[in-house]
């Protein structure tokens, strides 16, 4: 069996002596992206807008969601599970007492939950923290196990959450869900937890925690015996992808107003497996790209589930259409093209300028 | 809750039971050998039912021909799914044939939302399968006896041809090593995709059933039964083609004797079979009649 071993640019933490520079790009970006988002949200339409926020959402889930599966190479197929405890905890937190007692017109909600209504940013930071809590004792239970069964057990989870979340009337309201939810998620919202999750797990695999992140996923027997603990490794990477996974799900719920279980099927989890493939498992850079090119793919390809008119040629409207192409992607992907945009490489400030530097020097000495 | 009842859910269960049972033979006959869960079991025995719908209801064909063709066609697409996605990352990554696998499964289920609509259909059954029996007190469709006879007659067709021909010994060689059977001269790729095509036939046939008990198909009917299938084949031992159908029978008992005792609980029941693998996995992680451990 044809085993991946690390390239260079992964091994170790390259000595960087450009590392105050970079740093100084890196928030320009920022800077420059803000700023562009602000016109962006001025001037484009409100369904632009709405793409936006989707590219935002899927940023910070496809890159929490790549830290588990592509960085320490976990197959867990469990986002979907994450999201709706993160939607439904936040949910739950946002909503007046008056809204929820109009909703739960089957049986009313259980006591400390009827009272309870809390600010947006403190439902969203609950939502990471109960999130993180169900990753972590999940986790306990799930990573006895490796490979594809860990595959199929975090599949079962998702599906028992989902369970859940239809027949506990009295916390979720069941089948009917929660609607009329506040609109609160703007792209300010998206893109700021997206630029948060991106820093802390692009700082997280540099460190040495990520450094053993990568040695489990390459080789489990040889990280235990170099006196890598994998079973804690695993932990952290499960544990801090739940808590992003829950904030965006209760970004999610405050973008789409209303959420009901149906919501967070197993659907959910092939759209965020789909991003890491294409982005290149392991690189949150690639998670970045792939989430922006398939959301915006997504809507882009709206168009074949249209009916076309070709001259006298009528094609008639094929919904579900997308999906089809989609999952042909994902299948034409793992036979031709397994490494995805990026592989595991990363994107680096030190190529940039090396790039910038070369033309310079190509155009003097052209003049 | 009187003897009748219980006896009328035993009948359910069973019947249920070895429905998963059937379908849960193909995974584990798949998985023994190429250590690959074949995600998109369950909707190929979804393409199975669609396959006898169309023939019966296009071509108009007798019911029981209707059958044996879609079975016949599924096996085929078996082999092609083998054929077209799987025998190319063979040498892959495992995670790779994976996702492959998760690939595939999607592109059947939304493959028939385009191609036969996303809607409810209605299942033809037969005259035969369609009486009410009652014995004492007991009320049950002779369909739930014919469902364990037929699956059973299955699976010793399918135990024969793998521990009384020569087909049989080599998908039992490649289960211990593929390259050495390999080196044997055993057209390996053949063996597999025979054993996709036969994994595809059992699954069509219980999707037929399936489809006859529960008079309705759709697209996406394949996910629940093809997930619970194969709880089913890890309960009784993944790469043991018996206990798959004993770990079958086992979660459909547990099914619907849960829903018989506590009604109120049937909302949950789809989340037993999880619960099932879950505690399987922790504590006896190769099943109950496994040998090898998983990895």
């Amino acid at each position: 069996m044809e085993k991946n071993y690390p390239n260079n640019n992964e091994v170790g933490a390259r000595l960087d002596i450009h590392h105050r520079r970079n740093q100084i790009l890196s928030l320009l970006a920022i800077g420059v992206g803000f700023v562009l988002l602000y016109f962006a949200q001025k001037y484009l339409s409100s369904y632009q807008v709405r793409i936006l926020n989707n590219c935002g959402l899927f940023i910070t889930l496809a890159v929490s969601y790549n830290l588990i599966n592509g960085v320490t190479g976990q197959f867990s197929l469990e986002p979907n599970a994450f999201v709706a405890i993160g939607a439904y905890t936040s949910a739950l937190l946002t909503l007046t007492p008056a809204e929820k007692a109009l909703s739960f017109i089957i049986e009313p909600i259980i006591w400390p939950l009827s009272v309870i209504q809390t600010p947006f940013l403190v439902s969203l930071l609950a939502a990471g923290v109960v999130t993180a809590i169900c990753g972590f004792c999940m986790g306990f239970a799930v990573f006895r196990v490796r490979g594809d069964y860990l595959a199929i057990v975090t599949l079962g989870f998702g599906e028992v959450v989902r369970v859940i979340a239809n027949n506990t009337q009295t916390i979720t309201n069941g089948p009917l869900g929660l609607k009329g939810l506040e609109n609160y998620t703007t792209v300010w919202w998206t893109w700021g937890l997206a630029i948060i999750t991106i820093f802390y797990v692009s700082r997280l695999v540099r460190s040495s925690y990520g450094m053993a992140m990568k040695a489990v996923k390459y080789d489990e027997a040889a990280a235990e015996a170099v006196g890598i603990n994998a079973f804690r490794h695993k932990m952290l990477a499960f544990t801090s992808s739940a808590f992003f996974e829950g904030i965006g799900g209760g970004l999610l719920a405050h973008l789409i107003t209303t959420i009901s279980p149906t919501l967070f099927t197993f659907f959910l989890t092939f759209n965020l497996l789909i991003i890491i493939v294409v982005g290149g498992l392991g690189s949150t850079t690639g998670a970045i790209i792939a989430a922006i090119l398939v959301t915006w793919g997504g809507e882009f390809l709206r168009f074949v589930e249209e009916p076309i008119n070709i001259f006298f040629i009528h094609i008639p409207a094929i919904p579900g259409m997308r999906m089809v192409i989609f999952s042909l992607l994902l299948v034409l992907m793992m036979i031709f093209a397994r490494h995805g945009i990026m592989g595991t490489r990363e994107f680096n400030w030190n190529w940039v300028v090396d790039k910038v530097n070369g033309l310079k020097i190509l155009s003097r000495n052209r003049g | 809750m009187d003897l009748a009842q219980f006896s009328q859910q035993l009948i359910n269960g069973i019947s249920l039971g070895s429905l998963y049972g059937i379908i849960a033979i193909g995974y584990t006959m798949v998985y023994g050998i190429l250590r690959l869960i074949n995600f998109a079991h369950g909707d190929v025995m979804m393409m199975g039912c669609f396959f006898a719908y169309y023939g019966i209801l296009m071509f108009s064909l007798p019911w029981q021909f209707s059958f044996i063709i879609a079975i016949a066609l599924t096996a085929i697409l078996g082999i092609i799914i083998d054929r077209g996605a799987y025998r190319p990352v063979r040498k892959a990554p495992r995670i790779s044939a994976l996702i492959t696998a998760i690939g595939v499964s999607f592109l059947l289920e939304n493959a028939g939302i385009v191609v036969f609509g996303g809607r409810q259909k209605a299942f033809f059954r037969p005259e035969m399968f369609d009486h009410i029996i009652t014995f004492h007190g007991v009320r049950f469709l002779n369909l739930a006896i014919y469902v364990p006879i037929i699956t059973l007659t299955l699976l010793g067709i399918i135990l024969l041809i793998i521990y009384r021909t020569k087909v049989g010994r080599a998908m039992r060689c490649i289960s211990h090593d593929m390259e050495t059977t390999r080196l044997m001269g055993v057209d390996v790729n053949r063996v597999i995709a025979i054993t996709f095509a036969m994994g595809s036939a059992a699954a069509a046939a219980g999707g037929i059933l399936w489809a006859m008990k529960y008079p309705q198909i759709n697209p996406l009917m394949g996910i629940i039964p093809g997930l619970k299938a194969f709880v089913a084949a890890v309960l009784g031992g993944i790469g043991n083609v018996g206990g798959a159908m004993i770990g079958g029978l086992i979660l459909g008992l547990a099914e619907i004797l849960l829903v018989a005792f506590r009604p109120d609980l049937s909302g949950y029941r789809d989340a037993i079979a999880f619960g099932i693998l879950i505690i399987i996995l922790l504590f006896r992680p190769t099943g109950l009649f496994g040998e090898k451990l998983p990895e």
